[in-house]
Protein backbone atom coordinates (compact mmCIF):
# COMPACT_ATOMS: atom_id res chain seq x y z
CA UNK A 1 0.00 0.00 0.00
CA UNK A 2 1.72 3.35 -1.52
CA UNK A 3 0.45 6.77 -2.00
CA UNK A 4 1.92 7.60 -5.81
CA UNK A 5 3.53 11.49 -5.63
CA UNK A 6 3.54 12.65 -9.21
CA UNK A 7 6.08 14.71 -10.29
CA UNK A 8 5.96 16.93 -12.89
CA UNK A 9 8.87 19.15 -14.18
CA UNK A 10 8.12 22.28 -11.63
CA UNK A 11 6.60 20.71 -9.35
CA UNK A 12 8.10 21.40 -5.58
CA UNK A 13 5.79 20.32 -3.02
CA UNK A 14 6.42 16.41 -3.95
CA UNK A 15 9.11 15.56 -1.07
CA UNK A 16 7.34 17.32 1.34
CA UNK A 17 4.46 14.86 0.82
CA UNK A 18 5.96 11.73 0.63
CA UNK A 19 7.98 13.08 4.11
CA UNK A 20 4.61 13.45 5.88
CA UNK A 21 2.99 10.36 4.72
CA UNK A 22 6.34 8.37 6.08
CA UNK A 23 5.67 10.11 9.39
CA UNK A 24 1.90 8.84 9.57
CA UNK A 25 3.52 5.40 9.20
CA UNK A 26 2.51 5.26 5.59
CA UNK A 27 4.58 4.29 2.49
CA UNK A 28 4.98 7.14 -0.30
CA UNK A 29 6.75 6.84 -3.28
CA UNK A 30 7.65 9.72 -6.00
CA UNK A 31 6.19 9.04 -9.36
CA UNK A 32 7.34 10.47 -12.67
CA UNK A 33 5.08 12.11 -14.76
CA UNK A 34 6.59 10.81 -17.83
CA UNK A 35 5.50 7.02 -16.78
CA UNK A 36 3.01 4.82 -18.75
CA UNK A 37 1.90 3.14 -15.59
CA UNK A 38 1.49 3.08 -11.85
CA UNK A 39 3.67 0.21 -9.51
CA UNK A 40 1.71 -2.15 -8.51
CA UNK A 41 1.85 -1.36 -5.15
CA UNK A 42 0.50 2.08 -5.78
CA UNK A 43 -2.87 2.47 -4.26
CA UNK A 44 -3.62 5.99 -3.85
CA UNK A 45 -2.33 9.36 -6.01
CA UNK A 46 -1.50 12.55 -4.56
CA UNK A 47 -0.79 15.15 -7.22
CA UNK A 48 1.37 18.06 -5.28
CA UNK A 49 1.37 21.84 -5.28
CA UNK A 50 3.92 23.69 -7.78
CA UNK A 51 3.83 24.86 -10.79
CA UNK A 52 3.89 22.17 -12.75
CA UNK A 53 5.42 22.67 -16.94
CA UNK A 54 5.39 26.44 -15.53
CA UNK A 55 1.75 26.82 -15.57
CA UNK A 56 2.56 27.94 -19.26
CA UNK A 57 -0.84 28.67 -20.76
CA UNK A 58 -2.81 28.15 -18.10
CA UNK A 59 -2.23 26.45 -14.92
CA UNK A 60 -2.48 22.72 -15.12
CA UNK A 61 -3.08 22.98 -18.88
CA UNK A 62 0.00 21.42 -20.31
CA UNK A 63 0.49 19.05 -17.27
CA UNK A 64 -3.17 17.22 -17.69
CA UNK A 65 -1.20 16.17 -21.21
CA UNK A 66 1.62 14.15 -18.90
CA UNK A 67 1.68 10.38 -20.19
CA UNK A 68 1.11 10.26 -16.46
CA UNK A 69 -1.85 11.85 -16.32
CA UNK A 70 -3.99 9.07 -18.72
CA UNK A 71 -3.13 6.41 -15.68
CA UNK A 72 -4.50 8.92 -12.97
CA UNK A 73 -7.38 8.89 -14.79
CA UNK A 74 -7.52 5.27 -14.94
CA UNK A 75 -7.17 4.71 -11.48
CA UNK A 76 -9.72 7.92 -10.79
CA UNK A 77 -12.19 5.97 -12.89
CA UNK A 78 -11.81 2.67 -11.06
CA UNK A 79 -12.44 3.81 -7.58
CA UNK A 80 -8.51 4.64 -6.36
CA UNK A 81 -8.44 7.80 -4.23
CA UNK A 82 -7.07 10.62 -6.15
CA UNK A 83 -5.99 13.88 -4.79
CA UNK A 84 -5.15 17.02 -6.26
CA UNK A 85 -2.77 20.15 -3.64
CA UNK A 86 -2.89 23.58 -4.81
CA UNK A 87 -1.78 22.96 -8.32
CA UNK A 88 -2.87 19.46 -8.56
CA UNK A 89 -6.25 20.92 -7.89
CA UNK A 90 -5.65 23.19 -10.70
CA UNK A 91 -4.44 20.12 -13.04
CA UNK A 92 -7.37 17.45 -12.02
CA UNK A 93 -10.10 20.35 -13.12
CA UNK A 94 -8.00 21.23 -16.01
CA UNK A 95 -8.10 17.30 -17.00
CA UNK A 96 -11.99 17.14 -16.27
CA UNK A 97 -11.46 14.97 -13.42
CA UNK A 98 -13.25 17.91 -11.13
CA UNK A 99 -15.20 20.41 -12.31
CA UNK A 100 -14.91 24.17 -12.01
CA UNK A 101 -11.65 26.01 -12.79
CA UNK A 102 -8.88 27.89 -10.56
CA UNK A 103 -8.76 31.80 -11.16
CA UNK A 104 -6.14 34.34 -10.16
CA UNK A 105 -7.15 35.84 -6.80
CA UNK A 106 -9.15 38.20 -6.40
CA UNK A 107 -6.98 40.80 -4.99
CA UNK A 108 -4.21 39.67 -7.31
CA UNK A 109 -1.70 38.79 -4.82
CA UNK A 110 0.07 35.94 -4.41
CA UNK A 111 -1.18 34.46 -1.37
CA UNK A 112 1.40 32.89 1.88
CA UNK A 113 -0.48 32.55 4.35
CA UNK A 114 -2.35 30.01 7.36
CA UNK A 115 -6.01 30.12 6.90
CA UNK A 116 -8.94 28.22 8.95
CA UNK A 117 -10.76 26.01 6.53
CA UNK A 118 -14.32 24.22 7.53
CA UNK A 119 -14.58 20.61 6.55
CA UNK A 120 -18.19 20.21 5.09
CA UNK A 121 -18.15 16.73 4.86
CA UNK A 122 -16.56 13.48 5.63
CA UNK A 123 -17.73 11.90 3.32
CA UNK A 124 -14.56 12.15 0.53
CA UNK A 125 -11.01 9.93 0.44
CA UNK A 126 -9.44 12.88 2.23
CA UNK A 127 -12.18 13.93 4.76
CA UNK A 128 -13.17 10.00 6.45
CA UNK A 129 -11.49 10.58 10.01
CA UNK A 130 -12.60 14.02 9.84
CA UNK A 131 -15.61 15.71 11.68
CA UNK A 132 -17.85 17.74 9.47
CA UNK A 133 -17.55 21.52 11.01
CA UNK A 134 -14.33 20.46 11.96
CA UNK A 135 -11.78 23.58 11.98
CA UNK A 136 -9.10 23.36 10.63
CA UNK A 137 -5.75 25.68 10.47
CA UNK A 138 -3.70 24.83 7.04
CA UNK A 139 -1.29 26.92 5.13
CA UNK A 140 -2.47 28.29 1.81
CA UNK A 141 0.47 28.88 -0.86
CA UNK A 142 -1.03 30.20 -4.61
CA UNK A 143 -1.73 32.74 -6.63
CA UNK A 144 -4.43 31.56 -8.89
CA UNK A 145 -6.56 29.84 -6.48
CA UNK A 146 -10.11 31.46 -6.63
CA UNK A 147 -12.27 28.84 -7.27
CA UNK A 148 -15.07 28.88 -9.72
CA UNK A 149 -17.69 26.69 -11.39
CA UNK A 150 -20.84 27.40 -13.47
CA UNK A 151 -24.34 27.84 -11.37
CA UNK A 152 -25.17 24.41 -12.76
CA UNK A 153 -22.15 23.18 -11.34
CA UNK A 154 -22.26 24.82 -7.89
CA UNK A 155 -25.54 23.68 -7.62
CA UNK A 156 -25.13 20.09 -8.24
CA UNK A 157 -21.69 20.30 -6.02
CA UNK A 158 -23.93 21.65 -3.05
CA UNK A 159 -26.95 19.18 -3.69
CA UNK A 160 -24.38 15.95 -3.89
CA UNK A 161 -22.75 17.36 -0.53
CA UNK A 162 -19.28 17.66 -2.65
CA UNK A 163 -18.32 20.82 -1.60
CA UNK A 164 -14.97 19.63 0.84
CA UNK A 165 -13.85 22.49 2.39
CA UNK A 166 -15.10 25.98 3.04
CA UNK A 167 -13.11 28.96 4.02
CA UNK A 168 -13.96 31.14 7.09
CA UNK A 169 -12.17 34.17 5.83
CA UNK A 170 -12.24 33.95 2.00
CA UNK A 171 -8.96 34.81 1.31
CA UNK A 172 -8.64 34.47 -3.05
CA UNK A 173 -12.23 35.47 -3.77
CA UNK A 174 -13.57 31.90 -4.12
CA UNK A 175 -16.75 31.03 -5.61
CA UNK A 176 -18.93 29.88 -2.71
CA UNK A 177 -15.95 29.94 -0.02
CA UNK A 178 -14.84 26.79 -1.86
CA UNK A 179 -11.24 25.67 -0.97
CA UNK A 180 -11.97 21.93 -2.14
CA UNK A 181 -14.61 19.77 -4.04
CA UNK A 182 -14.84 15.99 -4.95
CA UNK A 183 -16.20 14.11 -7.81
CA UNK A 184 -18.92 12.16 -7.86
CA UNK A 185 -17.47 8.92 -6.81
CA UNK A 186 -15.93 11.27 -3.85
CA UNK A 187 -12.46 9.46 -4.49
CA UNK A 188 -10.78 12.63 -6.27
CA UNK A 189 -10.84 15.70 -4.13
CA UNK A 190 -8.89 18.95 -4.93
CA UNK A 191 -7.97 21.58 -2.43
CA UNK A 192 -6.21 24.86 -2.20
CA UNK A 193 -4.42 24.33 0.91
CA UNK A 194 -1.35 22.42 1.72
CA UNK A 195 -1.90 19.73 4.77
CA UNK A 196 1.36 18.07 4.07
CA UNK A 197 2.20 21.97 5.25
CA UNK A 198 0.43 21.43 8.21
CA UNK A 199 1.86 17.66 9.25
CA UNK A 200 4.30 18.86 12.47
CA UNK A 201 4.34 20.43 15.57
CA UNK A 202 7.41 22.08 14.16
CA UNK A 203 5.47 23.39 11.49
CA UNK A 204 2.83 25.32 13.84
CA UNK A 205 0.13 23.14 12.67
CA UNK A 206 -0.77 19.12 12.52
CA UNK A 207 -3.92 19.73 11.34
CA UNK A 208 -3.32 18.24 8.12
CA UNK A 209 -2.62 14.94 9.36
CA UNK A 210 -6.63 13.98 9.77
CA UNK A 211 -6.53 14.58 6.08
CA UNK A 212 -3.55 12.41 5.09
CA UNK A 213 -4.70 9.94 7.39
CA UNK A 214 -7.94 9.75 5.45
CA UNK A 215 -6.30 8.91 2.38
CA UNK A 216 -3.86 6.75 3.87
CA UNK A 217 -7.18 4.85 5.20
CA UNK A 218 -8.55 5.27 1.53
CA UNK A 219 -5.55 4.10 -0.14
CA UNK A 220 -5.74 0.44 2.41
CA UNK A 221 -9.33 -0.38 1.29
CA UNK A 222 -8.42 0.34 -2.33
CA UNK A 223 -5.52 -1.83 -1.85
CA UNK A 224 -7.57 -4.94 -0.59
CA UNK A 225 -10.17 -4.01 -3.10
CA UNK A 226 -7.87 -4.14 -5.71
CA UNK B 1 -3.11 26.63 -48.42
CA UNK B 2 -1.17 28.25 -45.30
CA UNK B 3 -3.27 30.46 -43.04
CA UNK B 4 -2.00 33.12 -40.44
CA UNK B 5 -4.42 32.73 -37.09
CA UNK B 6 -4.54 35.25 -34.18
CA UNK B 7 -6.60 33.50 -31.08
CA UNK B 8 -8.07 36.34 -28.78
CA UNK B 9 -8.10 34.55 -25.10
CA UNK B 10 -10.55 36.95 -23.49
CA UNK B 11 -12.75 35.92 -19.85
CA UNK B 12 -15.97 35.05 -20.11
CA UNK B 13 -18.43 37.96 -19.24
CA UNK B 14 -19.21 37.78 -15.51
CA UNK B 15 -15.85 35.91 -14.85
CA UNK B 16 -14.37 38.77 -12.85
CA UNK B 17 -11.02 40.42 -14.06
CA UNK B 18 -8.74 41.79 -11.68
CA UNK B 19 -6.05 42.84 -14.03
CA UNK B 20 -8.15 44.75 -16.04
CA UNK B 21 -9.79 46.01 -13.01
CA UNK B 22 -6.03 46.91 -11.52
CA UNK B 23 -5.40 48.87 -14.85
CA UNK B 24 -8.64 50.82 -15.00
CA UNK B 25 -7.93 52.39 -11.90
CA UNK B 26 -4.32 53.34 -12.44
CA UNK B 27 -5.03 55.62 -15.90
CA UNK B 28 -6.84 58.52 -14.36
CA UNK B 29 -3.60 58.79 -12.45
CA UNK B 30 -1.52 59.62 -15.55
CA UNK B 31 -4.82 61.56 -16.82
CA UNK B 32 -6.61 59.21 -18.95
CA UNK B 33 -10.01 59.59 -17.35
CA UNK B 34 -11.83 58.46 -20.72
CA UNK B 35 -11.02 55.27 -20.42
CA UNK B 36 -13.44 52.12 -19.39
CA UNK B 37 -14.42 48.28 -19.29
CA UNK B 38 -10.57 47.43 -19.39
CA UNK B 39 -10.30 43.64 -19.70
CA UNK B 40 -7.31 41.73 -19.73
CA UNK B 41 -6.34 38.54 -22.08
CA UNK B 42 -4.30 36.56 -23.90
CA UNK B 43 -3.16 36.74 -27.89
CA UNK B 44 -1.46 33.23 -28.85
CA UNK B 45 -0.60 33.61 -33.13
CA UNK B 46 -0.06 30.62 -35.39
CA UNK B 47 0.13 29.61 -38.95
CA UNK B 48 -1.67 26.46 -39.51
CA UNK B 49 -1.73 24.61 -42.85
CA UNK B 50 -5.49 23.29 -44.15
CA UNK B 51 -7.54 22.53 -47.49
CA UNK B 52 -9.23 25.67 -47.16
CA UNK B 53 -10.33 28.14 -44.56
CA UNK B 54 -13.78 26.15 -43.27
CA UNK B 55 -11.10 23.61 -42.54
CA UNK B 56 -8.67 25.63 -41.31
CA UNK B 57 -12.05 27.22 -38.87
CA UNK B 58 -12.81 23.79 -37.73
CA UNK B 59 -9.03 22.76 -36.54
CA UNK B 60 -8.52 26.66 -34.91
CA UNK B 61 -11.95 25.58 -32.80
CA UNK B 62 -11.26 22.60 -31.35
CA UNK B 63 -7.95 23.82 -30.86
CA UNK B 64 -9.03 26.46 -28.81
CA UNK B 65 -11.97 24.23 -26.87
CA UNK B 66 -9.55 21.63 -26.09
CA UNK B 67 -6.57 23.10 -25.13
CA UNK B 68 -5.77 26.79 -25.77
CA UNK B 69 -8.97 28.39 -23.39
CA UNK B 70 -10.33 26.99 -20.18
CA UNK B 71 -14.01 27.09 -21.36
CA UNK B 72 -14.93 27.42 -18.01
CA UNK B 73 -13.84 31.25 -17.61
CA UNK B 74 -12.32 31.40 -21.27
CA UNK B 75 -13.63 32.13 -24.69
CA UNK B 76 -12.18 32.79 -27.71
CA UNK B 77 -12.17 35.16 -30.51
CA UNK B 78 -10.31 33.72 -33.91
CA UNK B 79 -8.87 35.98 -36.83
CA UNK B 80 -7.82 33.93 -39.71
CA UNK B 81 -6.19 34.89 -42.64
CA UNK B 82 -4.86 33.48 -45.72
CA UNK B 83 -0.57 33.61 -46.09
CA UNK B 84 0.20 34.75 -49.50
Amino acid sequence: MTIGVVQFPGTNCEADVVEAVRSLGGDAEIVWHGDHRLASSIDAVVLPGGFAHGDYLRTGAIARFSPVMAVVAELASDGGPVVGICNGFQILCEAGLLPGALKKNAGLKFLCTSVAIRVETDRSVLTTEASVGQILTIPINHFEGSYTCSSDTLHALKAEDRVVFRYLDNPNGALDDIAGVCNEGRNVVGLMPHPERASHALLGSTDGNVLLRSLLTAAKVSAKSG
Amino acid sequence: MRFSVLVEVRLRPGVADPQGATIERALPMLGFDEVCDVTVGKAIRFDLDAPDEQAARNEVDDLCTRFLTNPVIEDAFVSLEPVP
